[in-house]
């Protein structure tokens, strides 16, 4: 429903986006969040509980409730301000441009109805077709996630169906319409590990297929390594570190980003401990004013509690939030306890 | 369905069998003589030995249970101790009167209590839902025969716009939809309506308030429903719990309405009962308990069976 995009114009462009809940207790989720990602590219959100992730793919497809949360900065699809998309408007951008693949397939899908209805519903209103054709169209998305028999699992209802299965559905669900960009929030936490690589595999090939950009949520570093093209990590609400995954991985600038690979079980000694992160992310309760890390960080100097991080660009897209690589110190020593 | 029918069917069986047998002991448990409520004081041990056997008070209880049920089954339920008119036509007449008022009351209580649950359980946590939740508390609360002493205070005596006590004219036997009779049903029948409109709403908020926080909600939002087609949704949802706690509710009104019945002189089941309670009239209250708790048995498969029918999740086969 958006004007058609100029020739150029990013997928999605996100110009200093702040999000901040208010209720009982104020929590700053998203700090100043720019971003932009290109039709057709494949980009991994990585960043531990908290940081911001599903809140960021929230915004995007407007699902925050908007009487709690304040969203400032801006937010395009396809050139489009999202924050101005209403009523029939946003109805016809969620679903029909942009689609969701949930964490919990057994949660995000509606327990009274058959897996058939809920794509065909989708079809029938984004597409206006008739029942008949919406479920057409339902069988053959099923086809294409691979559900084996395909005709019988239509009529079956979410709890008739395994893990792995459902989340398939769920995948068939939200590229029923053929959006320009699939937000997939953690898709392959809650299934076992053999599922979970088969679901990546399928994602990445669903989405060479349909062309379609996808941004997927995780917090596995080697799970975004598999299926990325490029790798954002995000903490405290803030992209630290952005870059082709091979340069995030090969050359990884920010402590965190550091420590998150060290962290990481593949590769490990068994028998040595896990360089684990000391300590744990900010509460958010106030907008930072400093670099959030710091007090988590090895590398810390005073500069780093004194402002904002600056975010320097390396060339080839590689950009990282740290004052260490302000001051080009390359390989910098930790302090020795 | 069909087999999930049949096998529902053939567990009313043993159920039916247990409600019978404990009616039957129940009254026998019970202290007190029957025949002491229509013997006159002075009446001699042979009068009385005589009586107990044209009743078949003599004879064993296991005894006694096989003719009753073995009676009961072919529709014939003994003759009333009080009056000796047979229970069968006193049973029947007076469950008519209930149903008619069980009814009446949920067609105002179910819904008062759906819309106003569906309204606070959309609207959590706002100052309609405290309302809301408070009303439902203080309708269950509020003991009812009270409550309609109130009403008959209010609306009979001071106002002088309902009649207080009975059926309209004609008795008990003589209903008919005509402005002289529903005269009589609506103090009754709102009085009765309080507590099913409290569990209702208290039951169709929680029910509600809980699906809209649930998962799937945000993901028929996100893809692209509108929020009349996700309300939708929710209530397709609800439906399957509001419809059980509906009908055992309805089946509650049926057997629960003895002290509204007795508040409103209303000849119905309940009245019945606590009538042949305070007369001792053995065959009278068996025979009412019993075609009481087969409604409720009835009632209770009905409610299961269009639960099965309409919530997927619960497993047919």
């Amino acid at each position: 429903m958006t004007d058609a995009p100029k020739p150029g114009t990013p997928l999605v462009e996100f110009d200093n986006l702040k999000v901040r809940f208010r209720g009982e207790r104020t929590v700053h989720a998203i700090n100043g969040v720019s971003l932009s990602m290109q039709p057709g590219e494949m980009l991994g959100l990585l960043g531990e509980s908290g940081s911001g992730k599903s809140v960021t793919l929230k915004t995007l497809l407007r699902l925050l409730p908007p009487k709690r949360t304040d969203i400032e900065g801006g937010v395009r699809v396809n050139g489009t301000d999202i924050k101005t998309l209403s009523g029939r408007r946003l109805a016809a951008y969620r679903g029909g441009e942009v689609s969701m693949v949930f964490q919990e397939p057994a949660l995000a899908l509606d327990p009274v109805y058959t897996v058939g209805d809920q794509i065909a519903e989708t079809v029938m209103r984004h597409k206006g077709v008739s029942r008949r054709a919406a479920m057409d169209v339902a069988l053959d998305m099923l086809t294409r996630v691979r559900i084996p028999s395909p005709e019988r699992r239509l009529k079956n209802y979410p709890h008739e169906m395994s893990g792995g299965m459902r989340q398939r559905a769920m995948i068939a669900l939200a590229l029923a319409c053929r959006p320009q960009l699939l937000l997939a929030d953690e898709p392959t936490t809650a299934l076992d590990a053999t599922v979970q690589i088969q679901i990546l595999l399928l994602l990445r090939e669903l989405q060479k297929e349909f062309g379609m950009g996808v941004i997927f949520v995780t917090h596995d570093i080697g799970v975004a390594v598999e299926v990325s093209d490029r790798i954002a990590v995000m903490y405290a609400g803030n992209i630290v570190e952005t870059g082709t995954t091979r340069d995030v991985i090969k050359d990884p600038r920010h402590p965190y980003t550091k420590g998150l690979l060290a962290a990481n079980l593949h590769g490990a000694v068994k028998g040595e401990r896990l360089d684990a992160i000391p300590g744990s992310p900010p509460a958010l309760e106030e907008p930072p004013s400093a670099c959030s890390f710091a007090p988590r960080c090895a590398f810390a100097r005073p500069a780093c509690l004194e402002a904002l991080p600056p975010e320097i660009d390396l060339g080839g897209g590689h950009k990282v939030r740290c004052v260490l690589e302000q001051d080009q110190v390359k390989t910098p020593q930790p302090v020795e306890a | 369905m069909f087999t999930y029918l049949v096998r529902r069917l053939i567990y009313v069986l043993p159920v039916a069998v247990g409600v019978s047998v404990i009616c039957f002991l129940l009254v026998h448990i019970a202290p007190g003589d029957p025949l002491t409520a229509i013997m006159p004081v002075d009446a001699t041990q042979e009068e009385q030995a005589a009586m107990r056997s044209a009743y078949g008070l003599d004879k064993p209880l296991p005894v006694q249970y096989a003719i009753w049920i073995g009676k009961a089954v072919s529709g014939d339920l003994g003759k009333s101790i009080a009056t000796g008119r047979p229970v069968a036509d006193e049973v029947f007449s007076a469950v008519k009167n209930s149903l008619l008022l069980a009814f009446s009351a949920s067609v105002i209580a179910f819904p008062i209590g759906l819309f106003l649950g569906f309204l606070a359980g959309y609207y959590r946590d706002t100052i309609f839902d405290r309302l809301v939740t408070s009303v439902a508390i203080t309708g269950v609360s509020v003991p009812n025969y009270w409550l309609g002493i109130v009403l008959v205070i209010i609306f009979s005596v001071q106002l002088g716009w309902l009649p207080s006590m009975g059926a309209g004219p004609g008795g008990s036997g003589s209903w008919s939809w005509d402005y002289a009779h529903i005269r009589h049903l609506i103090l009754p029948a709102v009085t009765l309506a309080v507590v099913p409109i409290g569990i209702v709403a208290r039951t169709v908020r929680a029910l509600v308030g809980d699906i809209f926080s649930m998962d799937f909600v945000q993901a028929l939002y996100a893809k692209g429903l509108t929020h009349g087609d996700v309300l939708f949704h929710v209530i397709r949802n609800a439906a399957p719990t509001a419809l059980s706690v509906m009908g055992l509710q309805l089946g509650y009104l049926l057997g629960g309405s003895i002290l509204i019945e007795t508040v409103f002189n209303w000849p119905g089941s309940g009245f019945l009962l606590s009538n042949a309670i305070f007369q001792r009239d053995l065959p009278l209250l068996q025979g009412t308990i019993l075609i009481l708790s087969l409604f409720f048995v009835g009632m209770n498969l009905i409610v299961d069976v269009a639960q099965a029918a309409i919530d997927p999740r619960i497993k047919r086969s």
